[in-house]
């Protein structure tokens, strides 16, 4: 947060929209996401959130506007989806891991099959990742003996391994017990702390206001608002903002 | 007296059923192996985004799930040449082997759908975690979805064996000489109606002792698959 705003964003999105049959998700939606910068997005469910990280990593494709991901036009036709999925990593809510491969394996995996880098390094790699999301004893485990904040944890060095300068988390803490929550959340804050470029999905509150470098408010598809947390939580302008600020705080 | 007598005039008669039996095991052994390697590929047309490839595994696949076994076997045995020549060499078939190709499509298509239920049943999350680690649709699907379907695919597959040995006795109907038929012809032979309702027992018993472990099995199978 203390980089110098002016410099060139690493993602922008500009009136971006997307559209699923007749119900229209995102109405026009601009952001500028600096490196380094920890961005949260918070909103009632259903105005968009998730949608807005799925676009950035082409996971949704958009019906208008423009997203770019440093050098990377993620709406171009001729994208590179290798290229964009080394750059932006992505935790979802339900963990996704692949049930049928190890710990070590599902974090060490696209490395070695889509980046077609050398074994040895990344599972070197990735041993140290796990070791760092305090993992160290599960690395021959399968996910379905882990816990889900565990799980959560290995999908988040899953994301990292891949080496890249974002990661989306999309509401990661919405589907564990709450005393996962707390581990989870100290692990997205540690990769934070590192350096790492995050955009969060959440409803976690309490650690939007202390984590976020930026917090955006969506509802119905646009962004209401955006402000550093302590001006977002403390003097809300909008009165959608305000309604929801009521009710989750 | 007369009650040992008629048991031993059957033993008599059993390996001729046996040896008819066997046949039908074969028979049902290389339909299912053909029968899965085509439903292999069926089914994996069916997931296929290109319509060239989809749309004809799809109607295949629902034709010949439709149809009636024997319907099939019908086309399968006066359709099918007597012998073929490949480059000089002639290659009887007998009408079992075109029985067995008969029984093959309807296999086939049974697994091809087998393919497709259990490609569908993995969470779509997959798919977005593979996608999101660069994975392609065909990579993911060859080296994410694939193996996580194999295990859900092996008992309804072992159901679909056990189908198609019931099923293989059909092929009396077109001249085969399995056990129904050679069971038939020796009650004929004995020209002795007391002999009629335990031949047919006998002939119940192999089918029965042979399919129920199988299906037995797929349950303790599908069981331990799906606690894991």
């Amino acid at each position: 947060m203390t980089l110098s705003s002016n410099s060139q964003p690493l993602i922008s999105l500009r009136g971006v929209r997307k559209s699923f049959g007749a119900f229209e998700v995102l109405r026009g939606i601009d952001m500028d996401i600096r490196k380094g910068e920890v961005v949260a997005i918070i909103g009632p469910s259903g105005s968009g959130k998730s949608t807005i990280l799925r676009t950035i990593n082409g996971l949704t494709p958009i019906n208008e506007g423009t997203i770019n991901v440093g050098e990377i036009k993620v709406s171009d036709p001729k994208l590179d989806q290798v290229k964009l999925r080394h750059r932006v990593g992505m935790v979802f809510q339900q963990y996704n891991l692949f049930p049928h491969k190890t710990v070590l394996e599902n974090v060490a995996m696209a490395p070695i099959q889509v980046l077609k880098q050398p074994r040895r390094q990344v599972e070197e790699r990735a041993r140290k990742l796990l070791a760092e999301m305090r993992l160290p004893d599960k690395a021959n485990s399968y996910p379905g003996e882990l816990s889900g904040g565990q799980q959560q944890r290995v999908a988040i060095a899953r994301a990292l391994c891949m080496e890249p300068e974002v990661i989306l988390f999309d509401e990661v803490t919405a589907a564990l017990d709450p005393e996962m929550v707390k581990e989870v959340l100290s692990a997205v804050r540690k990769v934070a702390e590192d350096g790492m470029t995050c955009i969060l999905v959440t409803h976690e509150m309490g650690f939007a206001r202390e984590a976020a470098d930026h917090v955006y408010f969506t509802d119905k598809g646009v962004i209401v608002e955006h402000a550093p947390p302590a001006d977002f939580f403390t003097s809300a302008s909008d009165p959608r903002t305000k309604e929801f600020l009521s009710k989750v705080l | 007296m007369t009650s040992i007598n008629l048991f031993s005039q059957i033993l008599e008669w059993m390996p001729f059923v046996l040896q008819g039996f066997a046949l039908n095991i074969l028979m049902s052994l290389l339909a299912i192996a053909v029968g899965t390697l085509m439903g292999t590929f069926l089914g994996l047309g069916q997931l296929s985004t290109l319509k060239p490839l989809g749309i004809p595994s799809k109607l295949a696949t629902q034709l010949f799930r439709n149809a009636p076994w024997l319907v099939l076997l019908f086309y399968c045995i006066f359709l099918m040449p007597y012998q073929v020549n490949i480059g000089g060499v002639v290659i009887q078939l007998p009408s079992w082997l075109r029985a067995t190709i008969g029984f093959s499509f309807p296999v086939a298509a049974n697994f091809s759908e087998i393919v497709r239920g259990s490609v569908n049943s993995i969470p779509r999350g997959q798919w977005e975690a593979a996608e999101a680690l660069g994975y392609s649709r065909r990579a993911t699907l060859f080296r994410i979805i694939l193996p996580q379907c194999i295990t859900r695919m092996i008992p309804p597959w072992m159901n679909l064996y056990a189908l198609l040995l019931t099923a293989t006795p059909l092929s009396m109907i077109v001249g085969v000489e399995e056990a129904l038929g050679r069971t038939q012809a020796a009650v004929q032979a004995q020209g002795d109606s007391r002999v009629l309702i335990p031949m047919y027992l006998a002939l119940l018993a192999m089918f029965f002792f042979y399919t129920w472990p199988i299906n037995r099995l797929s349950l303790v199978v599908e069981r331990r698959f799906r606690t894991k």
